[in-house]
């Protein structure tokens, strides 16, 4: 049976990591190659870069940042934030990604899924939605959760499922940031309609977070931020209660 | 000087992360299409990401496919190289090297395809594995497969056992990714390049 995943987010802008992260008894907690061959060690799966750059002198940093990481990292190793076109996915792949994650340009061109899986494969693409509950439905957001869609959840990710999207990352704005758990009930209804792999995104607060989204929420993988960059649960103890709750992770 | 290992090239996917895991080990991945090249290397590595069919046209276009069946040394396929390395693919109806006697398929329906992340290697019957215990995790992202036969030397399951890597002398091939399996796959890289 396949593993399910553990992966970690590291917020970037211009070349740094962001967002909170504070390890003890790390010199420099905002280097990237640092963080991330110390993830790999704990026992990540896999980790995600997301480029959360406003302007184009930040974003410069970007590349060369990510040569550095893909260097040193012996897990896959995907990136996302600002891909707009198939060009920069080549720039990225040819950096040392394995993957790359798109998400408001997906929705603003879907043809850009399409592309990007024919010409470099649906194992390298994943399509990240975030979506909220409103009067009855999850509906889309696109722009970090600014701007509403007219479209619905389980339609946008069938669609990018069709287009060739190798997997789907699914965060719910609702769960996001509340530390209350994972969005379960329409993320086992997105795994079972589609029949490619989802990443759950949004809510992790507790170890029983994870064991809840793995059996209740059928993902395939669960991402997280701060939990794990401020040390609250640190991932091969995580790791070892999933393997308790007879879920299969790699130890 | 660093010790080299060619890299077939022959225009397709992204073969950095392959390069970047050799450095690690203290070798240069060279990525060549030059023929001279590719026959005198010590060891080979035959990558692919992609499209069987794509590949498959593009390995033939350049003639590599008459070169790489004749090829003494060690060869190594990596994911779809290894698919290429069969008699034949359901994707896109391919025809492939047939240094391996198998036929690739398309995961049943029901499992979740591309089966992407981490998975145990069973019953491990090579060199390449010296040293790693069976159950060992590897990273694998496929949607078609290799069923098992003779030449199966380490098995995965997904819906059913299939083969994770096979040998035929010289030969070798994985179905996961060793550039991308942590220390797992560092030694399987390591065990090719001391064969």
């Amino acid at each position: 049976m396949i593993a399910k995943r553990i992966i970690p987010c590291l917020d970037i802008l211009a070349g740094r990591t962001v967002k909170g992260v504070n390890f003890v008894g790390l010199k420099d907690a905002g280097d990237p190659v640092v963080l991330a061959s110390m993830y790999s060690d704990k026992g990540a799966d896999e980790l995600v870069f997301l480029d959360i750059s406003a302007t184009e002198e930040q974003r410069d940093a970007f590349e060369p940042l990510v040569y550095e990481v893909a260097k040193t990292l012996s897990i896959p190793f995907t990136v996302g934030g600002g891909i707009k076109s198939v060009e920069k996915v080549g720039r990225l792949l040819h950096q040392g990604v394995d993957k790359v994650s798109i998400n408001s340009s997906a929705v603003m061109n879907p043809d850009l899924v399409s592309q990007i899986s024919k010409v470099y494969g649906s194992q390298c693409l994943v399509v990240a939605i975030d979506a909220k509950f409103e009067q009855g439905d999850w509906w889309v957001y696109t722009t970090g959760g600014k701007k509403k869609t007219k479209l619905k959840l389980l339609t946008w990710a069938k669609e990018c499922e069709e287009r060739g999207a190798g997997e789907i990352l699914f965060t719910s704005m609702d769960h996001d940031g509340t530390k209350a758990g994972f969005a379960n009930t329409i993320l086992s209804e997105l795994s079972q309609s589609l029949s490619i792999p989802i990443i759950a995104s949004g809510g992790a607060g507790t170890i029983q977070d994870f064991i809840d989204v793995f059996s209740k929420g059928k993902a395939d993988a669960a991402l997280a931020a701060s939990v794990f960059h401020f040390e609250e649960i640190e991932i091969k103890p995580l790791k070892q209660e999933l393997a308790s709750a007879h879920i299969p992770v790699r130890l | 000087m660093k010790n080299e290992v060619v890299i077939v090239d022959y225009g397709v996917g992204n073969v950095q992360s392959i390069r970047f895991a050799l450095n690690r080990l203290g070798w240069e991945g060279v990525l060549t299409s030059d023929v001279t090249t590719i026959e005198n290397a010590k060891h080979v590595i035959f990558p692919g990401v992609g499209h069987a069919e794509v590949a498959a046209k593009q390995l033939s276009a350049s003639g590599l496919d008459h070169v790489l069946k004749q090829l003494t040394q060690p060869v190594l396929g990596i994911c779809l190289g290894m698919q290429l390395m069969c008699t034949s693919s359901e994707e896109g109806d391919t025809k492939g090297l047939g240094l391996f006697d198998l036929e690739i398929k398309r995961f049943e329906s029901g499992l979740k395809v591309p089966c992407v992340g981490w998975n145990r290697l069973e019953d491990l019957k090579s060199p390449l594995f010296a040293g790693l215990e069976a159950r060992n995790h590897v990273y694998f992202v496929h949607s078609f497969y290799a069923p098992l036969s003779a030449q199966t030397i380490a098995v995965a399951n997904y819906g059913q056992p299939y083969s994770a890597a096979l040998q035929n002398d010289n030969f070798f091939a994985v179905q996961f990714h060793p550039e991308r399996s942590g220390e797992v796959g560092e030694r399987i890289l390591k065990n090719f390049l001391n064969l």
